[in-house]
């Protein structure tokens, strides 16, 4: 109980802006074309959800997101690891994540509507290639910070040098792997968005841009708050799942 | 030079350590030791003289570069479970517990689950931790973690025990509380014990052998025979053994005050 009180008062604000907002809009203050009523957005939100274009797409967009950012997890976790163990391998890939890396992965867009199309796989795709990185990046430090003794007492406990990869390295990065995974999670949500606004047929980002286009903004309003919430129910989400995970740490 | 009875055979060992920004340092210079089978043997010395490094280089953690060192008549090659090292800095897995780091070495040797088990219990039991089974590391003190590390160690039952200051973080009676078990546990089934330690009454009481090195760079100094009675319960207000205590003391002073004056300059 005492719980949902302090959620209650950490996001009173939100509730403070929302009457703003419904205020604002309703005495003209600010134009209703810009700012339509929050309430209006919500009767929008209940059309949308009725006649089906909200699940449609959602699901559509849910599905990139989920097959991309879960390819770039576990691949980028596995080649992060691996270019930390083995020298060669960072020879060979280290320079290329560094030159990506600050990179602003929406210029990818267009590259990969190009290969694979306006569909699913181009997103896919897209996700994965700017999320990756981030996880990479994590996976590698995270691998490399593995503390020597631990190393060594695996190896004078018995453990095969492959066992104390597994056993060893790959506890120890995986702190910094999750970080990764934040970062990527927060990029996920903006790669998608910015793609379907301008490359899809399908998706919240569609929904958006065509919503927008045809004038309807209460609607349009409505698919933009639906992606905030989204986002930020999946980053809670998250935080929550990694410190049951990471309760070993205090 | 050596002949069968000796398990470890160091022969003129010499360590630098070449760190990738820095200078470089001479750790070892010429180190040569025999230990005997099942021999107790401890390393005295100020700090920085490469107490440390020698036990890394027989537990096969460090290369060795110059020199050699056989253990059983096979130069040293990787680390393995024959050589069991308790760390300074006890070196638990984070992410497991108590039972969790202990069960570890046992899973490695292929145990069957139930013997597992009895094992880890038995040697979180001796070393007084029953009921912190399932804390982590984080939740421990410094000497509860030691402990931990040191019940990880036995619990694989090495020939060699290489111990780095393993009492080092303990209280004054849990220390002799756990000198006592370890001679217990030695005498049960006699190990080839290499013991680094601060404390020269803790020295002279655990070890026939006492090793005093010298400064950076480490040498051997003296080799102090301790040959005491040691099931003896006034052993330690004994003549004999409080003339061993000063002999190592007036060496192992020497040497920390060279150590003191080498940095000053
Ligand atoms: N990884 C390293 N890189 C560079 N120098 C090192 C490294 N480890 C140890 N040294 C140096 O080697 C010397 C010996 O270190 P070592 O840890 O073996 O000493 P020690 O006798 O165990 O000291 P203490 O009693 O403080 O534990 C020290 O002077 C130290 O500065
Ligand atoms: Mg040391």
């Amino acid at each position: 109980m005492t719980h949902l009180k302090a959620l209650l008062i950490r996001y009173s604000p939100l509730v403070l802006l929302a009457a703003l907002w419904e205020i604002a809009s309703r005495s003209g203050l600010v134009s209703s074309l810009a700012l339509p009523p929050l309430s209006d957005v919500a009767i929008a939100w209940l059309d949308l959800a009725k006649s089906g274009d909200l699940w449609t797409n959602g699901l559509a967009s849910m599905t990139r997101i989920g097959a991309g950012l879960g390819l770039a997890i576990v691949i980028g976790a596995v080649l992060g690891v691996l270019m930390a163990w083995w020298r060669a391998l960072d020879r060979l890939l280290g320079p290329l994540v560094e030159m990506l890396y600050p990179m602003p992965k929406s210029a990818l867009i267009p590259v990969t509507a190009l290969w694979l199309g306006f569909g699913d796989a181009s997103k896919i795709v897209l996700i994965f290639l700017g999320c990756m990185l981030p996880v990479i990046l994590g996976a590698y430090n995270g691998a490399r910070g593995a503390d020597q003794a631990l190393i060594w007492s695996a190896r004078s406990l018995g453990a095969s040098r492959l066992a104390t990869l597994w056993n060893v390295v790959v506890p120890s990065a995986l702190p910094e792997i999750a970080n990764g995974i934040r970062t990527s999670l927060a990029l996920s949500f903006v790669l998608l968005v910015s793609a379907e606004l301008i490359v899809a047929r399908k998706g919240f980002g569609y929904l958006i841009g065509f919503l927008g286009e045809g004038g309807t903004y209460d609607a349009m309003f409505a698919v933009v708050l639906t992606v905030a919430l989204l986002g930020f129910i999946a980053d809670r989400l998250y935080n929550a799942l990694v410190r049951w995970g990471f309760r070993w740490q205090q | 030079m050596s002949t069968m009875s000796e398990l470890i055979s160091i022969d003129g060992v010499c360590h630098t350590y070449t760190p990738a920004h820095g200078r470089e340092v001479l750790a070892l210079d010429n180190v040569s030791l025999q230990v005997q089978r099942q021999e107790f043997v401890a390393l005295l010395g100020p700090s920085g003289c490469g107490k440390s490094t020698l036990l890394y280089l027989i537990g096969g953690f460090l290369p060795v570069t110059q020199g050699s060192i056989r253990v059983d008549g096979k130069p040293v090659g990787g680390p393995g479970p024959d050589r069991g090292i308790v760390f300074q800095h006890f070196a638990l897995f984070p992410w497991k517990t108590v039972r969790g780091n202990v069960l570890y070495g046992l899973e490695k040797m292929g145990l069957p689950r139930a013997e597992r088990e009895e094992r880890a219990r038995t040697f979180i039991d001796m070393v007084g931790l029953s009921g912190f089974e399932e804390s982590y590391p984080s939740q421990l003190s410094g000497g509860m973690k030691q402990r931990a590390a040191i019940a990880r160690t036995l619990a694989i039952d090495p020939g060699i025990l290489l111990m780095d200051e393993p009492f080092g973080a303990l209280d004054a009676q849990t220390r002799g509380l756990m000198q006592a078990e370890l001679l217990r546990i030695w005498r049960g089934s006699p190990k080839t014990v290499m013991f680094v330690t601060h404390d020269v009454h803790e020295a002279v009481y655990l070890a026939r052998r006492i090793v005093v090195m010298s400064a950076r760079p480490g040498r051997v100094k003296a080799v102090i025979e301790a040959d005491l009675d040691r099931a003896d319960p006034q052993l330690t207000k004994s003549r004999a053994f409080i003339d061993i205590v000063d002999e190592v003391w007036s060496l192992v002073r020497e040497e920390a005050v060279r150590a003191e004056r080498y940095r000053a300059e």
